[in-house]
């Protein structure tokens, strides 16, 4: 059997698209699959938090090095993706609030790591110049951000290209896998691709990957966060806002329309790939934003969606060498916080791929954790 | 507010109306909410008013539009629950419509719904379309139904279509200046057309009404261009004139204060898509309608589509279609046997046919070619609400974008308040033709709720009273 390329890529999201980029850089051959466009499902139509701010502990180094590739994504790819380092801020809205704000503040210290930086009432007003009487004060992280996901996904997609990647899109997906030797045989309709390596970055459709052709269980909820926009107000906010005990990311865009999610969710439909949207959670949303920003209740909103993630137990994604056969590799179940981690994704897989192992720390993030029972000793990490 | 209801029809124009009847007068649990203030549609708008209180207006409409009377006092007199001035801004395929009254939102849900939500004029992206004093016929055929009123100065009426005979014959009629007509419709048209002729012999009153327009604009000495091409409206900043060519090939130019346009109308399918039924495309006429069995039902079987919104068979068939969804949705529901439901859809059908008879010729003739999108100049706007160019699209087909939804992220094209309704026809036509594939293949904008505004106070005036339990902190 010929070898067609070096790494087959299913998935053509920002974490197939950003694998595919580092591996071709360093002059790998390889081909993506998607049944989709790039961007169509949750890497294109999230709210665009680059965010480090409120990371799960596991998260924070991984999303830390993220950010210092999105600070430099033009170098990379060509393209800011609409990267804007606005700031992100976590908003109490209650002195209890705030005291476990400060709390949150020390334990990312104690790591390690300063970006997550406690202000109080003025510095507040100063950053959210609107903000209602009621907030006592927040949790900022300034380098953070927001970004365009579709353009972001669109560019390393571009990139790719202009690398040689294959795309083979629109198409079929990866409808066979077999083992034929010591290499993978990836079957697309009529087409057949074979390499020695494979990388799972089906996203919310990556635990059924993993499950149909590798065996491999995880136990991956598909959840439909929904969000929406408004039509555009004159300019007031510059940072992404999200309160301590309620769900809410609110940001508003250059154009003036404001961008609200936070994590209320609407019922998926992963066959259909498509998802219904409960308005009532809406209601909820639009009460939460006009309780921190009442001058906005006039304001129309223009379009509503839900993108469709796919969620683990312990809300962490995976990122993982297989547990079960060489050479196949696995990123997904971001559970609606990868748009930020995509390009150092991207990064992890290629230096797991190439060199067998990374710095960044992906102990928690491996596939077999799932099947651990509770107290039992953890298992050695699989690929670090 | 009573939110469960047997049926809830959407839209009190003629099929609206015949559907709500119907349903009503088969037992079914019935509300008709539309966004109008008055029942009519757009074809009789303000038809009781017009009637009680402008009674010249009312003889200088016509007869057509009096007939609507009949319908309207059918509807008044049935005591259907109405709600007039209401926004549908969603429905869901388990029968939930979210809508707007008097500010306020809220959500009811149908056991079926009919929509018949009409037709709209078709966009017309050409040259100076932007500029003001340009609007649709239609459109102000509509003012002058609602507020008696007419164009400002020199007017000229450019397009296709038997509206733009008529509201040209009207428009004048009620004192407008109308300095000329300008219609696309070629010798050529007319001569394939003549192969329809036969079957539109049955519905030959549409025939003799259009050759007695032609007629009264003679008489009036209105001068009708014939067979004019590459129209464009002049002006900085506002519509000064109008340019075209002749089928000569000379080009000419009309001073004009205000241009009217018709491209013909076109299914209003903003429910039918946010519903992500399946559409067809009718390859004359160059619109997308919604795939439905005889009764109006769509892919999705909750709701049944009826009228104009259902492919353009005008005023008369759609009063046929109302009635027989209605039939159907009695039967779906229980109060109708399928027996019962045959035996009177066939007079219905019959009448249907009757009516329908004339489109085929109609459709030939009158084909859309003021606007031909893949002859748009790149500087030539499509995207009004985002301002998006021909040539923006142009760039960004070039640039790997493979349909309207792709468009949508690259370059806020159909993102903006109308939700695709002014630019969805031509973004699609204009892409399939840079692609050099079928439109169907192109596809359309997936249309996402609200389709109308709703304000984020109405929103979360619609919240769960009791507050939801606030998430952990992350951690």
């Amino acid at each position: 059997m010929a070898v067609s390329h070096d790494v087959i890529v299913i998935g053509a999201g920002l974490q197939g698209c950003s694998t595919a980029v580092h591996l071709a850089r360093r002059g790998a051959r390889v081909v993506v699959l998607d049944r989709v466009f790039p961007g169509r499902h949750a890497s294109g139509v999230n709210a665009g938090g680059v965010r480090r701010l409120g990371r799960h502990p596991a998260e924070i180094p991984l999303s830390v090095a993220s950010l210092e590739i999105w600070a430099r994504l033009p170098e990379l790819v060509g393209h800011d993706g609409g990267f804007r380092a606005t700031g992100q801020v976590k908003i109490a809205e209650s002195d209890a609030e705030m005291a476990r704000l400060e709390q949150r503040a020390a334990m990312v210290r104690d790591m390690g790591f300063g970006h997550e930086e406690p202000i109080g009432r003025d510095e507040l007003r100063r950053v959210v110049p609107t903000v209602a009487q009621h907030c006592v004060g927040g949790l900022i992280s300034r380098a953070d951000g927001f970004a365009s996901p579709y353009h972001t996904t669109h560019a390393f997609h571009r990139k790719a290209v202009t690398l040689d990647v294959e795309m083979a899109l629109d198409g079929p997906g990866a409808t066979g896998i077999d083992r034929v030797g010591e290499h993978w045989q990836v079957a697309s309709g009529p087409h057949r691709f074979t390499a020695p390596t494979l990388v799972n970055t089906a996203g919310a459709w990556g635990a059924g990957i993993a499950k149909r052709f590798f065996d491999e269980d995880v136990p991956l909820e598909i959840e439909a966060p929904m969000m929406m926009v408004t039509a555009p107000v004159p300019h007031f906010l510059d940072p992404v806002v999200g309160l301590a005990a309620r769900k809410l990311s609110f940001k508003q865009m250059p154009n003036g329309t404001l961008v609200i999610g936070g994590g209320h969710r609407g019922t998926p439909d992963p066959d259909r790939q498509t998802t219904r949207l409960d308005f009532n959670k809406y209601g909820i949303s639009a009460e939460t934003v006009l309780a921190v920003f009442p001058h906005l209740a006039q304001v129309p909103v223009n379009r509503c969606w839900a993108g469709i993630e796919g969620v683990t137990p312990d809300d962490i994604p995976v990122i993982s060498e297989s547990a079960v056969h060489p050479g196949v590799f696995h990123a997904f179940g971001f559970c609606g916080h990868g748009f930020q981690l995509g390009p150092v994704v991207g990064r992890i897989l290629s230096e797991l791929i190439l060199d067998g192992g990374t710095n960044l720390p992906i102990h928690p993030f491996r596939i077999d954790r799932f099947a651990i029972a509770p107290g039992s000793p953890v298992a050695p990490a699989s690929a670090t | 507010m009573k939110t469960e209801w047997d049926v809830v029809v959407i839209g009190a124009g003629p099929a609206g109306l015949t559907a709500a009847t119907e349903a009503a007068g088969l037992g079914l649990d019935t509300l008709v909410v539309d966004e109008q203030p008055a029942p009519g549609g757009q074809i009789y708008r303000s038809v009781e008013a017009v009637h009680t209180r402008r009674t010249k207006d009312a003889a200088l409409l016509g007869p057509d539009y009096g007939h609507g009377l009949d319908l309207v006092r059918r509807f008044r007199d049935a005591n259907i629950p109405y709600w007039p001035e209401t926004g549908v801004w969603q429905v869901t395929e388990d029968g939930e419509l979210g809508i707007t009254r008097a500010g306020e939102a809220g959500l009811l849900k149908a056991r079926r719904i009919i929509a018949a939500a009409g037709a709209q004029e078709r966009p017309v992206p050409i040259p100076g379309w932007t500029l003001p004093g340009v609007m649709g016929a239609g459109g102000a055929q509509v003012l002058f139904k609602s507020a008696g009123m007419i164009p400002r100065g020199r007017t000229v009426i450019a397009g296709t279509g038997p509206l733009v005979l008529l509201v040209a014959g009207q428009l004048s009629d009620a004192g407008a200046e109308i300095a000329a007509v300008l219609d696309t419709v070629t010798q050529a048209d007319y001569h394939m057309a003549a192969g329809h002729l036969f079957s539109a012999l049955k519905a030959s009153d549409y025939v003799l009404k259009g050759l007695a327009m032609m007629v009264k604009l003679r008489r009036r000495g209105i001068p009708v261009h014939a067979g004019v091409r590459a129209v464009s409206v002049t002006g900085s900043d506002r519509a000064a004139g109008v340019a075209y060519t002749d089928p000569k090939g000379t080009t000419h130019s009309l001073a004009a204060d205000t241009v009217l346009l018709h491209d013909g109308v076109v299914p209003s399918t903003q429910l039918t898509r946010q519903l992500d039924c399946t559409h067809g495309w009718h390859h004359t006429q160059r619109y997308w309608y919604p795939v439905t069995d005889a009764w109006g039902t769509t892919s999705c079987e909750t709701l049944a589509v009826a009228g104009d919104c259902a492919g353009i068979t005008g005023a008369k068939a759609a009063e046929a279609s109302g009635r027989l969804a209605a039939l159907d949705t009695a039967t779906r529901l229980g109060r109708l046997s399928a027996v019962n439901r045959e035996r009177r859809a066939m007079a219905l059908l019959a009448f249907q046919r009757r009516h329908t008879a004339v489109r085929p010729l109609l459709d030939q003739l009158y084909q859309p070619r003021l606007s031909l999108p893949a002859g748009t100049p790149d500087d030539t706007i499509l995207c009004r609400c985002e301002e998006v160019t021909a040539g923006a699209i142009r760039a960004a087909v070039a640039d790997g974008c493979l349909g309207p939804n792709q468009l949508k992220a690259f370059t806020r094209c159909g993102m903006g308040p109308c939700q695709g309704r002014m630019c969805g026809l031509s973004v699609a036509e204009l892409i399939a033709a840079e692609r050099r594939v079928p439109v169907m293949q192109v596809g359309y904008y997936r249309i996402r709720p609200p389709i109308k505004p709703v304000t984020l106070g109405a929103l979360a005036a619609m919240a769960p009273t009791a507050p939801a339990p606030p998430d952990p902190l992350d951690t």
